[in-house]
């Protein structure tokens, strides 16, 4: 692992008015890695990925990008950077259809820039480039999927088209906001491969999950969350041994007492 | 065979499979399909001013035009870039007293008054707007309705721009014909325009911010950089048909302000069809004449105006050109439900 990380966070805190959503969370990502983050509902997963990439404002605390205070930035400047992201609810563009969907990134200052994932950029036709991507990502190409309005699309293409969207600006991070979920057991075997691909292609990957076994599968780092601050971080084995980390999940310090109780 | 076992449906035409992209180019036959409704309409449009029995319909048709160009500006903001902006009356008035300003006070003809007031108007009304451009859906309605208003008592209360009394002795066209083409002409090159636009790259980014601008922001996209530009062509729209109206008034006056020329222009878009741009120019063809046929009926105007509008959105809300591309594009038939 290199010394230097590409993303650090430091003391990242928020308060939605009363509520502390997030307390002094900090950790770094390293080039290269998948980091997954975990924790119960409510304990501020999202949150963190929201910050850090500037759709909200942060009560205290700094972001630094390859030792670049981003703290400040506005959203689509830190995507221009390279930091994209998808949403737990996807947010394609509803009216159009697939391949049209990727026009969009591909249109940005960073694709025309880096000619976006596999080249094309301002240097191709958009609509053949977008298509390209979406065939890398698992939309069959000769069918009529990649041409299907996207608000007819099932979950598993929109997730995929999420991920495009994120590909399409050639990123260094892709902020992974529970790729898995509402995902069949079929689907989501099809979507480990891709993105073991996409870090074998030297994307770094922070992936925000509830499935903990697909994600233990595929993470070097996971970082445990609860009510806002940060439980612990280590390999898969390490987090599923802790028992702190086992309380937070279940709520209690002893399962076999709780259990002992409702049986009376 | 029970009533509700059956059910319609809608089949493309396969003239219409056939003439889907470079195909077209084949024959004839898939050639003029594509062609001859774009080409109707322009020659319609160019044939119209020859076949009005006067002047005083003449003067209509250039009147419809005005409000067709306010209409395409709508109906551009409102279903391409999700704005939906009440404030046409204020790129009406901007674009008309610039022009006046221009004519009155530096002599310059009405030539370069239309243009120079498209452009300065447009870029004054983006700039006046900009602080109202991060809201969304009711608020920007709302807040853009408000500046015409706002516009229309300070010139009254400060008694600027010549008051009450407007700006007088602006000069007209050099003759009718040239008054009149040059509305048209303006009105079909701003609705190609819009249309070639929206079609574009560029234009499938404006419709990005319609459907969901948080994705724009993660893309990388300034939402408020492509709000301007499109805000910028639809006031240029609003503008020029400001510019026009004072010209063929060859007055200016606070009533350039007035709510007319941002309400009739929402009718004729949703009479029309929204979101075809077209639809809202044969819209204003329809809805501006019958006004002016309904003078006849004195002070029942309104209210026959009124049951046509009521009429058209309950029976045909889709609006006459969706209804029309859907013939056109599509046949129907009864099956029976398996």
């Amino acid at each position: 692992m290199t010394p230097e990380p590409i993303l650090q966070v430091k003391n990242v805190t928020k308060a939605f008015g009363g509520i502390q959503a997030l307390n002094g969370v900090s950790f770094d990502v390293y080039e290269g890695e998948i980091l997954g983050i975990i924790g119960p509902n409510g304990s501020g997963k999202t949150t963190v990925v929201n910050c850090i990439t500037g759709f909200i404002r942060k009560t205290a605390g700094e972001v630094f990008f390859r030792g670049k205070d981003i703290s400040r930035k506005p959203p689509h400047k830190i995507a221009d950077m390279g930091i994209t992201r998808t949403f737990q609810i996807m947010r394609p563009y509803y009216t159009l259809p697939a391949y049209k969907n990727l026009v969009i990134p591909l249109f940005s200052p960073r694709a025309k820039r880096t000619g976006g994932w596999r080249g094309g950029g301002n240097l191709g036709d958009r609509k053949t480039v977008g298509i390209d991507i979406l065939e890398e990502i698992g939309f069959e190409r000769d069918s009529f999927v990649p041409y299907k309005l996207a608000s007819s699309l099932p979950t598993g293409y929109l997730k995929r088209l999420e991920l495009a969207r994120c590909l399409a600006l050639k990123p260094d991070i892709i902020f992974c906001d529970e790729i898995f979920s509402g995902l069949s057991m079929s689907e989501i075997s099809s979507m480990v491969p891709l993105i073991e691909r996409l870090q074998m292609d030297g994307i770094t990957l922070v992936m925000i999950e509830h499935r903990l076994r697909e994600l233990f599968r595929v993470a070097n780092r996971v970082m445990v969350l609860n009510f806002g601050e940060k439980l612990m971080e280590g390999t898969a084995a390490a987090v599923m041994a802790d028992e702190a980390v086992k309380k937070a999940y279940f709520g209690s310090e002893n399962i076999e007492e709780l259990v002992g109780d409702v049986n009376g | 065979m029970k009533p509700g076992q059956q059910r319609q449906e809608r089949i493309d035409r396969g003239i219409r499979i056939r003439s889907d992209g470079l195909y077209a180019l084949m024959s004839w036959r898939e050639l003029s399909y594509l062609t001859l409704p774009r080409l109707a309409l322009i020659a319609g449009m160019l044939i119209l001013p020859l076949v009005m029995p006067g002047m005083y319909w003449q003067r209509v048709v250039s009147i419809a035009c005005i409000y067709a160009l306010l209409a395409l500006s709508f109906d551009f903001l409102a279903h391409f870039v999700g704005l939906v902006c009440l404030g046409g009356a204020f790129f009406v008035g901007t674009g008309g007293y610039l022009a006046a300003i221009l004519n009155t006070s530096f002599g310059l003809s009405p030539v370069m008054t239309i243009p120079l007031a498209t452009v300065l108007g447009a870029a004054l009304c983006t700039l006046l707007l900009l602080p109202c451009l991060p809201l969304r859906g009711v608020y920007f309605a709302i807040v853009s309705l408000m500046y015409p208003l706002f516009a229309m008592r300070v010139i009254e209360a400060l008694n600027i721009l010549g008051g009450t009394d407007g700006i007088l002795g602006i000069d007209s066209f050099s003759n009718r014909w040239v008054e009149q083409y040059a509305v048209i002409g303006a009105t079909l090159l701003f609705l190609f325009g819009t249309r070639r636009l929206v079609n574009m790259d560029i234009g499938l980014v404006l419709r990005g911010v319609k459907d969901n601008d948080q994705a724009i922001r993660a893309s990388g996209m300034n939402i408020t950089r492509y709000k301007m530009l499109a805000v910028f062509i639809a006031s240029a729209m609003g503008c020029m048909s400001g510019a026009f109206l004072v010209h063929i008034y060859m007055w200016s006056g606070i009533s350039q302000f007035a709510l007319d020329f941002s309400i009739l222009p929402i009718a004729a878009t949703v009479i029309g069809g929204s979101g075809t741009l077209a639809g809202a120019v044969i819209g204003c063809l329809i809805l501006v004449p019958i006004s002016e046929l309904l003078r006849d009926f004195g002070t029942l105007r309104i209210v026959f105006y009124a049951a046509i509008l009521m009429g058209f959105i309950v029976f045909r809300s889709e609006g006459l050109l969706v209804y029309g591309q859907r013939k056109y594009h599509q046949f129907e038939r009864w099956t029976t439900r398996l």
